[in-house]
């Protein structure tokens, strides 16, 4: 992973379900279309599979953004998932934001698994959000800490 | 207030001579001076030893997960215990909570409500301030029990008007100010856990803070652990917070924890109408969904 300090270039981790996002990210990939290579894709089962401490373990380890993509409301592979997912992050979105991590950090969206243009310029606005910001990473784990523990 | 203490007790024993509950969940006099703390009454005789006064904060309910907690290998015909519970509004609350997360069977709780004044804020240290009503009370919007199948009467405070104001406050701060504000005041933790332990939310056998695989949070005196820990813990209070303040209450470093919380309590009950052991919806609030709930927090790359 990039050096979290490093803020020319930020790391985005992705977390995308499996049925519609990531698919979404490989139609992307396969109709050749240009998207910034800061994204680092986790593939999950579903959005309502990401657990709040996934966003924020990422942010501790380095990631400078974090965005999680699931199938539209509606489409769920498993009928739900994301509906409940929906309600978990209006609620993590607002606390995260309260306490004081700027919103570009920690973003949602939906992207289905035909929509590869979408996904494409979701990580080019979300990268692009990231870069803009003037303010340092917010959770930032001490290196010598972590040097010595690992 | 010594009236309902009386009538308390009473009740109490009748429930003892009835042969109607095994535990009684109340409070004892403490070992400090204007104190009191916890207590397991087991028989008609413990119940002498049952008080009700200004001083009794922690949140009864928290113990209720663990009194019910089946043995590892229950002998044939296990029951579960039948239990008492002294509940102020908030701890009724909980109960409420508590059944609904299915960890605590309400047949077998008998929630003996109290008309409640409002507690003293702990004090940390030696010197206990008489008279000072906590702020968790004095924001408190329902000290009447819920659900009480046993009501002693008295009198009791008037519910607070709600409105979240400190939450307000807070928000109008800048995002750069916010951030150090919350830092500063998490950087004081110790990590004793002594807030997870008061919470009647906090049931889980393994907390995902004493997880070894994954290490959500390592138990490393470090910052950025701790304040992974304290965003896990206030996360999880999400629809759940009754705000009783038993967290601050146990917290021995004063650190404002609700200040935080609260902010979930009030995103709950904005967004989802949803306001714990109150508004009485039928799961968790993070259970739930609706076909219509709000998406104005989505990131829409298509969007000029
Ligand atoms: S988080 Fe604190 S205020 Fe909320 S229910 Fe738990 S102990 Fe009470
Ligand atoms: S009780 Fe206070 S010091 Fe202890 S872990 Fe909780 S916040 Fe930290």
């Amino acid at each position: 992973m990039a050096k979290p300090t490093n803020n020319s270039e930020p790391t985005i981790v992705a977390f995308l379900c499996n049925w519609c996002s990531y698919a979404g990210a490989d139609l992307a990939g396969v109709n050749r279309m240009q998207y910034p290579a800061n994204v680092r894709v986790i593939r999950v089962p579903c959005s309502g599979r990401v657990d709040p401490l996934y966003i924020i373990k990422a942010l501790q380890e380095g990631a400078d953004g974090v965005v999680v993509s699931g199938c539209h409301p509606g489409d769920c592979h498993y009928i739900s998932g994301n509906l409940v997912a929906r309600r978990k992050f209006a609620m993590l979105k607002s606390f995260l934001e309260y306490l004081g991590i700027e919103p570009e950090r920690v973003q949602f969206s939906w992207v289905s698994a035909s929509e590869g243009g979408r996904f494409a310029s979701l990580i080019e606005k979300v990268v692009d959000d990231v870069r803009k910001l003037r303010t340092p990473r917010k959770i930032v784990k001490e290196e010598t800490i972590t040097a010595n523990v690992r | 207030m010594q009236d309902a203490e009386k009538k308390m007790k009473t009740a109490a024993k009748k429930l003892f001579d009835d042969k109607k509950v095994d535990v009684i969940v109340g409070f004892r006099k403490g070992s400090r001076a204007n104190s009191s703390r916890p207590y397991f009454a087991r028989s008609a005789a413990d119940v002498e030893n049952l008080v009700w006064n200004g001083f009794c904060t922690a949140n009864l309910a928290a113990f209720l997960p663990g009194l019910f907690e089946k043995p590892a290998r229950p002998e044939d015909g296990y029951k579960p215990p039948r239990i008492a519970v002294i509940a102020k509004g908030c701890d009724s609350r909980s109960v409420a909570g508590l059944v609904k997360e299915n960890q605590v069977p309400r047949a077998n709780v008998i929630v003996i409500g109290m008309p409640c004044n409002g507690m003293t804020a702990a004090v940390k240290g030696a010197q206990v301030k008489k008279d000072e009503i906590g702020r968790a009370c004095l924001e408190c919007v329902s000290p009447m029990v819920k659900d009480a199948d046993i009501s002693i009467t008295g009198e009791s405070r008037k519910p607070a008007k709600g409105g979240y104001a400190r939450v307000k406050a807070f928000a109008a701060k800048s995002s750069e100010e916010r951030w150090k504000a919350f830092v500063k005041e998490i950087a004081k933790c110790i990590r004793c856990n002594a807030c997870r332990e008061a919470c009647p939310n906090c049931y889980c056998k393994v907390c995902f803070a004493d997880q070894k695989k994954p290490a959500w949070v390592s138990p490393a005196n470090e910052l950025s652990e701790t304040i992974a820990f304290h965003m896990g813990r206030m996360f999880h209070q999400a629809g759940r917070c009754v705000e009783c303040d038993a967290c601050v209450n146990a917290c021995p470093m004063g650190i404002d924890l609700r200040l935080f919380t609260q902010k979930l309590a009030q995103d709950a009950h904005d967004l989802f109408g949803s306001v714990p052991g109150i508004s009485g919806d039928e799961a968790p609030m993070l259970n739930m969904f609706k076909q219509d709930d709000s998406e104005c927090f989505i990131t829409d790359p298509e969007e000029k």
